[in-house]
């Protein structure tokens, strides 16, 4: 699907990265924009879907989903939830402070193949937005090439929506773009959906004439794989994404080996029917 | 094929060493090991090794990188320097030889793991004929002969002489460089030795072990097998198969925060540990069973599937001896299949 041969001859070495934008996102997630440390340039080419290693020294590394488009050639982004120690301290960095970053790693969405000139429906939950943004910024850069574009995003509450404002004031915007916005319970002061991912998704009834790409906690990407298959959706036109432990990134610690397959180089983006045949163990 | 009189061995060790690095099989009294030869050492090459070569190219631990912080407190990154120096190890058997070619397939695909590469590339693998396989081997389960091993010289212990043949134009290089000290022999001189190991393979305890069950694309009828809850329930997640593995390649990358910086480094973890696939938000394999059964799928389904086949055991036998509950491969692979 994508050549992911690491041009360096030094894979498991990461290049110096300055941060130089954090934008708070929700309590929990923040937004971190990256440039190489030594020549204030993106580090490497990436296509959407693709991750990188992001490490401060001493305190650990973990994978994360480039959350900009590969079309973004100003900086990179990750936006990351906090959740162990290594995102407890990324929290706590600023503009200006420096981190490690080293890949891309994995396959990316089929963005120049498989989903070239289909309508496509995008469905997140939380942090599950930021691999997809990368696939959306992109389809929305090279607009010709993809027919509508439906995102269904939801979260736990209106505080905890993820890049709300790109969504509702820029790709809402777009001719043939339909953003729906959806919260797990009702509050005071919101006037959107409110109501799982899973049911909403039924309720907006889409035909089954697009690929869909679901990205979010296991539990959400379930109900809405079986309500996609139930809506006339075959697996072959679902994709998603799958998250194991992760510590090399090309397929030798073995942490992410799961069946014949290792996440990091011949996933993370997986077709659904091609995780019908991996073991349950994800 | 060339020759040297045991008794004059010694006189090889200085030569190999003057120039490389040279490993071979050390007793030091707590158990035999692959180490670098010293004036005075007597290499033992009438028994197995406790761990196997692997070491020699993926060690136990190794530092990747280090960092440190300048006065702005901006990140420098130390890269380690790469193996550089030639180094032998002699002594292979011709299963941990195999094994070096299971590790080449993982480290040496892209991306190419550089440490490992460099090591490879400096590398001369001197293996040794069998003439004692212990009651746990299993090689030829896996069409290993282990009277006959490859790598880049095949070496013969016979009466009073040890037998060299080059199997590599590496290995021709470094018998040249050493002809000095050899004689001329006969490939014949051999064989007798040759046979009576095959003799003796026959004989052992596991030698009507086979794979039949096992390999490529039996992913859904082995994953779900019911055997693995009474094979696992054993298994105290001790992850020494894992250790004396000479296939095992799994690693963790950590970083040591010391007085000087930080160093990450890398080490052998095993995927029987509980924390082997714990992510902040979760863990996909929480019980013992599945643990074991990845090891074992691993190296009998999934490497195989990858692999043309090739599974990922060379049956040394080390898992069977050392496991402190007595559970191995070969009750697995026996239990589900693997009898004639």
């Amino acid at each position: 699907m994508c050549d992911n041969k690491i041009s360096t001859n030094e894979a498991l070495i990461p290049h110096v990265a300055k941060i130089i934008n954090v934008r708070t996102q929700t309590h929990d997630v923040k937004t971190f924009a990256v440039v190489s440390s030594v020549d204030g340039g993106v580090m490497f080419d990436h296509m959407p879907g693709q991750c990188a290693m992001v490490s401060i020294p001493g305190v650990g590394e973990a994978m994360f989903s480039i959350t900009s488009s590969p079309t973004n050639t100003a900086f990179k982004e990750f936006s990351v939830k906090r959740c162990g120690i290594l995102t407890e301290i990324l929290h706590g960095l600023e503009e200006g402070d420096e981190i490690t970053v080293r890949g891309p790693y994995g396959k990316q969405f089929p963005v120049e193949t498989d989903f070239k000139g289909e309508n496509l429906l995008f469905i997140a939950g939380g942090i599950g937005i930021a691999p997809l943004r990368s696939v959306i910024n992109y389809a929305r850069a090279n607009r010709d090439n993809y027919g509508q574009i439906d995102v269904l995003y939801g979260a736990r509450s209106s505080s905890d929506l993820v890049e709300y404002e790109e969504m509702t004031k820029e790709w809402a915007n777009d001719k043939n773009f339909n953003v729906h916005v959806t919260i797990d319970r009702a509050e005071e002061g919101w006037e959107g959906n409110v109501g799982f991912v899973p049911t909403y998704l039924k309720e907006l009834a889409f035909d089954n004439n697009r690929t869909a790409v679901i990205c979010g906690p296991p539990i959400m990407i379930k109900f809405v794989l079986g309500g996609l298959i139930e809506m006339g959706f075959n697996k072959t036109q679902v994709y998603t994404t799958l998250e194991l432990k992760m510590k090399c990134g090309i397929g030798k610690c073995g942490r992410c080996n799961i069946g014949s397959k290792y996440v990091c180089k011949d996933g993370p983006v997986f077709r659904c029917d091609e995780i019908d045949e991996l073991p349950n163990e994800y | 094929m060339k020759k040297i009189a045991l008794a004059n061995m010694n006189a090889l060790y200085e030569a190999i060493a003057k120039d490389m690095n040279l490993y071979v099989p050390i007793d030091n009294k707590a158990s035999v090991n692959y180490a670098e030869w010293k004036q005075g050492d007597t290499p033992v090459f009438d028994k197995m090794t406790v761990r196997s070569a692997k070491d020699a190219f993926f060690p136990q631990c190794e530092n990747m990188s280090t960092f440190s912080r300048d006065d702005d407190n901006r990140i420098i990154i130390d890269k380690i320097k790469l193996t550089e120096k030639d180094f032998v190890v002699m002594g292979i058997r011709a299963c941990d030889v195999k094994a070096v070619a299971v590790l080449d397939k993982v480290f040496l695909s892209e991306p190419v793991d550089t440490f490992y590469k460099a090591r490879r590339d400096h590398s001369i693998l001197v293996s040794l004929s069998c003439s004692r396989p212990e009651e746990t081997c299993f090689c030829s389960t896996f069409g290993i002969d282990p009277a006959e091993p490859k790598g880049d010289v095949a070496m013969y212990i016979v009466g009073d002489y040890a037998y060299f043949n080059a199997c590599t134009d590496k290995g021709e290089k470094f018998l040249n460089g050493v002809s000095g000290l050899l004689e001329n022999a006969n490939d014949t001189d051999v064989d007798a030795a040759k046979a009576a190991t095959r003799e003796i393979m026959t004989k052992l305890p596991l030698h009507d072990v086979t794979t039949d069950g096992w390999g490529a694309g039996v992913l859904e009828e082995m994953f779900n097998r019911p055997e693995w809850e009474e094979l696992s329930s054993s298994c105290i997640g001790c992850g020494t198969c894992t250790y004396v593995c000479p296939t095992c390649q799994c690693y963790d990358i950590r970083d040591y925060n010391g007085s000087n910086g930080v160093t990450r480094y890398r080490c052998w973890d095993s995927c029987m540990k509980s924390d082997f696939t714990m992510m902040a938000h979760g863990n996909n394999r929480t019980t013992q069973l599945q643990r074991f059964r990845q090891r074992f799928m691993h190296k009998l389904v999934y490497s195989p599937t990858n692999n043309d086949g090739e599974f990922s055991c060379v049956g040394c036998g080390r898992c069977v001896a050392k496991c402190p509950v007595s559970m191995n491969i070969v009750k697995v692979i026996k239990t589900m299949g693997g009898k004639k």
